[in-house]
């Protein structure tokens, strides 16, 4: 082993003096506690390491050892369902504080079921054979490792380190395989290939699939200044997508935010197989109080996870909350090497950073030949809510489809809060075929004309500031009802309604096409000399209103029954047009 | 305790509040060191960084009449600690955790770091149990749980002072308290005299002085010790949460104060300054004294936090106020205009917020109908208030009535609502709430549901 002495510290940094050989970014035990900590500068007798845990109490003259490896986390079945900290160690089996120095979590037996036999080949990649959890995954080989099976465990219950299969490989040489295997987190793991867009990542959320929808192995982001809602609409993706597997990193983050996912999840049913949510989600919590430099791993854990599970062949979903507090701990620790500031303080690498890291995600065929994908949703915290920051500028050029929060919305209560002209998805038109098999033909247009709608809503209350929202002709005034008719009806979702917090894609469907179809109707009326008045007292128009909170999943059909009621409402509003004015008497009428 | 080990003439530069002194005890970063002057003045420092022949040791007093030959140095190998002990509650304690108010010195029995653990977010319990302030407009509308932190963003000149004060005061459970285990730590840092005098006076004269205990860092006091004094408060908070089981309110007034401090140090110790000057780790730093703020499944007591900071020029987007919004669990923010216009407590109610308010109300907690009510005031008053914009460049008679309506509601909802002489418990905050309402189109309250139009505006669920 590798050994080295501190001769200087200060915070998170230290410097030691070696005569050995120690690697760039290997991983490296410091103290009596052992605490964990990388290597970020190598001179010829010194070594530069970032400890990734609180210092208090270190000296010069303290032992560094090096670990020989790069900083790596150990994955295995072991994951799902439960929370760990940023370099993946368990945080659901310690105390109420954590103590520095937190060891490897303990092992544990799962039941196997081999699927090879003795003498088969096991190409790389391959699956040796599934384990037990309460969902099933399957035990790889680690990448590159393939041979001739020699050995393998019969079915049974074995401990996460026991060798399960023995496997010559070509050179002759044998290697034993067990449920876990290390990984280094900075190191994406192979793939065989890379493959174009394919369907969309179901969100749930009617704003996001409808307007600005992400592909399965997409890369989206969400800035939002604090309090528009970045957490809230993180956290109902993580619950209603339809990925199979949600990686959730809690970077710089807030305590109760954690808590309160591992409050829900646990109680919440994926809509999809009525299974708890919890048996499918991996988080990972570095608080804004846990130390600085572990928050900048945490990233890198989160992503090795999330391909570790796309290996599987599944498609996983990684929820980044925040990105802005990786990239502060970029500039932390690159503030306290001396090294040159780029802009706002920012390291000269923060760009490269951030493309590399979103450039993990992607929809793949796997070494084995398995088709999985990690879909990536970063959340920004732009200082003052102002989007020309560095951090979210550089995100822009590496995500396809950017969910931008208004301030403005979220003080209004309007949730989601994205801002339609500011966000926009680059995989939406790849995505349309999709929506055209699953029965929505019009989704295209019917997506293009709710744009078109908001754009000229933004544009016509510009003017109505100036000359009053009356003084508007009335195809106008009928384009601003309808706007806010699709803001109402469409766009907001509340994710605390039992009822409305997820939308299928059936369901947003039926939804959408309605309410497309009364601003249709009513932009005809009004060419046809109809008082908008009028329309916005249509008992109709309330119900739309409120539709996505009466009509849930369960009543499609009756929100599809509303056709015939919505076309004779007009038909009689029309027939029933009078000589004197009526919108007086209508407004006295309505609910 | 462990022993103490005293070192003469090993000091050898000092800078501002860094003194460097020679490595003639085998200490580790962060330890506690005294530095002793010649008349026998000790002063509280701590280990900054270390390299084999030197520490840096941050003085967190005044280096005024330091020497270099003349100074000794005596060490703990510890951090620093507070000793933490019944009968703090009615103490009055100065910035660095000693009695102040010429009492007996606390009896210790536990001593505890200062700058804390990180509470496991495994083990955290949801904030759940709403507090009733008695201000209607954070009760009905950004309601406040035990365990969260909801700050106060005031400006210079502003009342949260009283606003602070009352809610110290009038603070309480829904759920039969339990007064005995109900306590206040006050921290003010970089307060003045009257200030503190004045906080003092309000808890002495309703008898909640002695479930109170104070930590007072005042204007004219050092910046290295501004930086320890939450920290000093937030163990002895932590100890009366998580020891006594206690149900404790933190109130940290000025944070703005303790920023300035903050960077203050930074630029002494010459680190590379990020926005405005402040440093680059002001947001860890803020969340280390925030995120100790909480609830711990299996232990009784809670520990919920108001921290108060002036905006520098009124400014929600300046530094400090935009990295306390990110940690925080929502703002209360308070108005100049509405000040001007007489509303007390001037809530603007727009950009207020609290994040665990949904975790802390409707059924089970206050009332079925208190979300959706909350709600349809905000939506309201969003819409009121845009209107009032049209009605600036317009006039408001050429405004339709509708919107006349909004207008009018948005002005009562001001005087009647916010504004408020004393207590209101929710229920009377949501009678008012309601009443408002009533000023409106039925169709234009899409937030309620039928059920509700019904039962508290008398509208038939069918027009």
């Amino acid at each position: 082993m590798t050994e080295a002495r501190i001769r200087w510290i200060s915070g998170p940094v230290l410097r030691a003096v070696t005569a050995d050989v120690f690697h760039a970014q290997e991983a490296v035990a410091v103290g009596a506690g052992a605490l964990l900590g990388e290597i970020v500068q190598l001179a010829a007798d010194e070594i530069v390491a970032q400890v990734y845990e609180d210092t208090t109490g270190l000296k010069p003259g303290d032992l560094v050892s090096g670990t020989g490896q790069p900083l790596s986390v150990r994955l295995g079945p072991a994951l799902l369902g439960h929370i760990f900290d940023g370099l993946l160690r368990p945080l659901d089996t310690q105390g109420a504080f954590i103590h520095p120095g937190l060891g490897q979590p303990a092992l544990q037996r799962f039941a196997f079921e081999p699927a090879v036999r003795v003498g088969d080949t096991l190409g790389r990649g391959q699956a040796i054979g599934t384990i037990g959890t309460p969902r099933p995954q399957q035990c790889l080989a680690p990448p590159g490792i393939s041979g001739v099976v020699v050995t393998v465990a019969p079915a049974g219950s074995y401990r996460e380190d026991e060798a399960i299969c023995r496997i010559r490989r070509d050179d002759g040489a044998t290697r034993d395989i067990s449920f876990a295997h290390s990984w280094p987190v900075r190191q994406p793991r192979p793939l065989e290939r890379r493959l174009p867009i394919g369907g969309p990542m179901i969100t749930g959320q009617r704003v996001l699939d409808i307007l600005f929808p992400v592909a399965r192995g997409g890369r989206a982001a969400i800035p939002g200044g604090f309090g528009t809602g970045k957490t809230v609409l993180l956290e109902a993706i993580a619950k209603w997508c339809d990925a199979d597997i949600i990686v959730y990193v809690g970077c710089g983050e807030r305590g109760n935010e954690m808590a309160e996912v591992l409050d829900e999840l646990p109680k919440l049913e994926d809509p999809r197989n009525g299974r708890p949510l919890m048996e499918r989600t991996v988080i990972i919590a570095n608080t804004s109080n846990m130390p600085v430099a572990a928050r900048e791993a945490s990233v890198y854990t989160a992503i090795t996870v999330a391909e570790y599970f796309r290996d599987q062949g599944q498609h996983v979903a990684l929820m980044a909350d925040s990105t802005s507090r990786w990239a502060e701990a970029l500039r932390e620790v690159s503030g306290r090497l001396g090294e040159l500031p780029g802009e706002a303080g920012y390291p000269a690498y923060l760009s490269s950073r951030i493309a590399e890291f979103y450039e993990r995600a992607g929809r793949v065929s796997t070494l084995g030949g398995r088709e999985g994908s990690v879909t990536i949703i970063g959340a920004i915290s732009p200082p003052s809510g102002d989007f020309s920051e560095p951090v979210t500028m550089h995100t822009r050029r590496s995500v396809r489809t950017f969910w931008g929060l208004d301030r403005g919305r979220a003080q209004a209560r309007f949730y989601p809060a994205i801002d339609p002209l500011q966000s926009y998805s680059r995989d939406a038109e790849a995505l349309a075929q999709w929506w055209q098999i699953q029965g929505n033909p019009a989704w295209t247009a019917q997506r293009t004309a709710v744009l078109e709608l908001l754009t000229e809503q933004a544009h016509l209350e510009r003017m109505a500031r100036i000359v009053g929202k009356d003084a508007l002709p009335a195809p106008q005034q009928a384009t601003l009802l309808c706007a806010e008719l699709v803001s109402e009806a469409v766009l907001r979702q509340s994710s605390f309604s039992e009822v409305d917090r997820y939308c299928s894609p059936q369901r947003q469907t039926a939804m959408l096409s309605l309410v497309m179809r009364f601003v249709e109707l009513a932009r005809a009326a009004v060419q046809r000399g109809v008082d908008p008045e009028r329309i916005a007292a249509m008992p109709m128009r309330a119900l739309l209103q409120r539709i996505g909170e009466q009509y849930g999943e369960h009543r499609i059909a009756d929100i599809g029954a509303l056709w015939p009621q919505l076309e004779s409402d007009f038909h009689a509003l029309e027939r029933a047009q009078p000589a004197a004015p009526p919108a007086a008497e209508a407004a006295h009428r309505a609910p | 305790m462990r022993p103490e080990v005293t070192f003469e003439a090993s000091v050898r530069r000092v800078e501002g509040p860094l003194v460097f002194v020679a490595r003639n005890a085998d200490l580790g970063l962060n330890s506690m060191i005294e530095v002793v002057d010649r008349e026998g003045r000790a002063r509280v420092g701590r280990v900054a960084a270390l390299d084999e022949s030197t520490m840096v040791v941050e003085v967190l007093e005044s280096t005024l009449g330091l020497g270099v030959r003349d100074t000794r140095i005596r060490v703990r190998n510890e951090p620093l600690l507070f000793g933490v002990g019944p009968g703090m509650l009615g103490r009055t304690f100065d910035s660095i955790g000693r009695p102040l108010d010429g009492g007996a010195p606390l009896p210790a029995v536990r001593r505890m770091r200062i700058d804390g653990l990180a509470i496991n977010a495994a083990r955290r319990a949801l904030p759940r149990d709403f507090i009733e302030t008695g201000v209607s407009s954070i009760d009905l509308m950004n309601s406040l749980v035990r365990g969260q932190k909801l700050p106060l963003f005031s400006g210079a000149g502003l009342p949260h002072d009283r606003l602070a004060t009352q809610i110290a005061l009038d603070a309480r459970l829904r759920k039969g308290e339990d007064a005995g285990g109900f306590a206040i730590v006050f921290v003010g840092m970089g307060v003045s005299h009257d200030t503190a005098a004045a906080f003092r006076d309000a808890m002495a004269s309703s008898a909640a002085l002695e479930h109170t205990a104070m930590f007072l860092n005042l204007a004219d006091e050092p910046a290295t010790q501004r930086l320890l004094t939450p920290r000093y408060a937030l163990t002895a908070a932590e100890y009366l949460a998580f020891v006594e089981g206690r149900h404790v309110l933190v109130i940290l007034t000025d944070m703005t104060n303790y920023c300035e401090a903050l960077r203050e140090v930074s630029a002494s110790h010459g680190e590379l300054p990020s926005r405005k000057g402040y440093p680059g780790y002001m947001y860890s730093d803020l969340a280390s004294l925030y995120e100790r703020a909480g609830c711990i499944q299996g232990m009784p007591g809670t520990l919920t936090q108001v921290p108060i900071l002036s905006m520098p020029g009124d400014d929600i987007g300046h530094p400090i106020a935009d990295l306390t919004g990110y940690i925080t669990e929502g703002q209360i923010v308070l108005d100049r205009e509405l000040d001007r216009q007489g509303i007390y407590p001037p809530v603007r109610v727009l950009p207020s917020l609290s994040r665990l308010m949904n975790s802390g109300i409707g059924a089970g907690y206050t009332d079925a109908d208190h979300p959706a009510l909350a709600n349809q005031l905000f939506a309201c008053y969003a819409r009121a208030d845009h209107i009032r914009i049209l009605a600036s460049v317009m006039g408001e008679d050429s405004l339709p009535e509708v919107d006349r309506r909004f207008l009018a509601f948005g002005r009562d909802f001001e005087r009647s609502f916010v504004n408020q002489q004393g207590r209101r418990t929710l229920e009377e905050s949501m009678a008012i709430g309601w009443r408002l309402l009533r000023g409106l189109p039925a169709q234009e309250l899409t937030r309620l549901n039928a059920q509700q139009l019904a039962r508290y505006l008398e509208v038939s669920p069918h027009a």
